[in-house]
């Protein structure tokens, strides 16, 4: 690799690595936001629900 | 006979107790993106940018550094999963279970990953996305292994019964591990054979060999991160009626 172009163009290649590494990097992001997005949903529903008891 | 607390078996008592497994996770966790981000830096800078071309196979053989590593956390993930399985169904440690199932989505979603950019590296190279030869077919399996692993999960309303139903299952499907693994000795197959892990001498030049070795420890730290993330999810709603828990959601909310 010499240049930015040719980094981009991938030999001519550019199709098949990006969309290998774009599909790779969106499934793994989605495992690391999916068990955040979980957990804080579950905390508020855990909490509402022992309000709920509470009174 | 009486049992005296070794610090080891403190060490051990302490880890496999929920509310400490959780506050610990939650010290952890930023050192271990830092480490992962770091190497996943240098992994894909040195394998997208610095690494020679391929003499044969042009730019296209660069899917190697997320395929290949990929590939190997899609059998370092399942057989983690079934030895978790294996201590869970013997010792009956809920932490045990609680990694068999935090391990499957992401041992799923690494066998897809495998699969696909296998696929976006096969049509360049052997002018098809898919052919039905052993490594391709064997890895497929493993991925609805995974999946029925999930779903099975799902099914059983009792957590604990389906830890254990999903723990023999997980365990049957090891003998599928050895197969993806010698499935290009074995069998004539399009799929090329080992490159990194041959014994004698790994015919990949030093240039290339380090970054793929580098991504492959990146993800083995995703798969920490990840694994993480997804067990406190689970230990949560497990141990939603405890104690510890109850504590926590009064401070933290």
């Amino acid at each position: 690799m010499n240049s930015f172009a040719e980094f981009i163009l991938m030999g001519g290649y550019a199709f098949y690595v990006w969309t290998a590494y774009g599909i790779a990097f969106i499934v793994l992001l989605v495992n690391l936001i999916m068990p955040v997005v979980q957990r804080k949903q579950f905390l508020r529903e855990l909490a509402l629900k022992q309000k709920r008891i509470r009174q | 006979m009486s049992f005296v607390p070794t610090p080891i078996s403190r060490f051990f008592h302490r880890m496999a107790s929920p509310p400490h497994f959780y506050s610990l996770t939650n010290k952890l966790l930023p050192w271990l993106m830092t480490i992962f981000i770091l190497l996943l830096g240098y992994g894909l800078y040195g394998g997208l940018y610095l690494a020679p071309t391929d003499y044969q196979q042009g730019d296209s053989y660069r899917i190697i550094y997320v395929h290949v590593p990929a590939a190997w956390m899609s059998l370092f993930i399942y057989v983690v999963m079934a030895m978790a399985g294996a201590i869970g169904l013997i010792w009956r440690i809920k932490l045990a279970e609680i990694m068999v199932i935090s391990s499957a989505p992401i041992g799923a979603s690494f066998t897809f990953i495998a699969l696909v950019t296998g696929a976006l590296w096969g049509k360049p190279m052997w002018g098809t996305w898919w052919v039905w030869d052993a490594r391709l077919t064997s890895e497929l399996i493993l991925l609805f292994l995974y999946l029925g692993i999930i779903s099975l999960y799902g099914a059983i309303e009792d957590k604990r019964r389906a830890s254990r139903a999903v723990s023999i299952l997980a365990l049957v499907g090891v003998v599928n591990i050895p197969i993806i693994h010698y499935s290009v000795e074995w069998w004539n197959t399009l799929h090329q054979g080992p490159t990194v892990t041959k014994i004698d001498k790994p015919s990949i030049h030093i240039d290339m060999l380090i970054p793929l070795l580098t991504m492959a420890i990146a993800f083995k730290f995703y798969y920490l991160i990840a694994l993480l993330q997804a067990a406190k999810v689970e230990l949560l709603r497990r141990e939603q009626n405890s104690q510890w828990v109850r504590s926590m959601l009064e401070t933290e909310t």
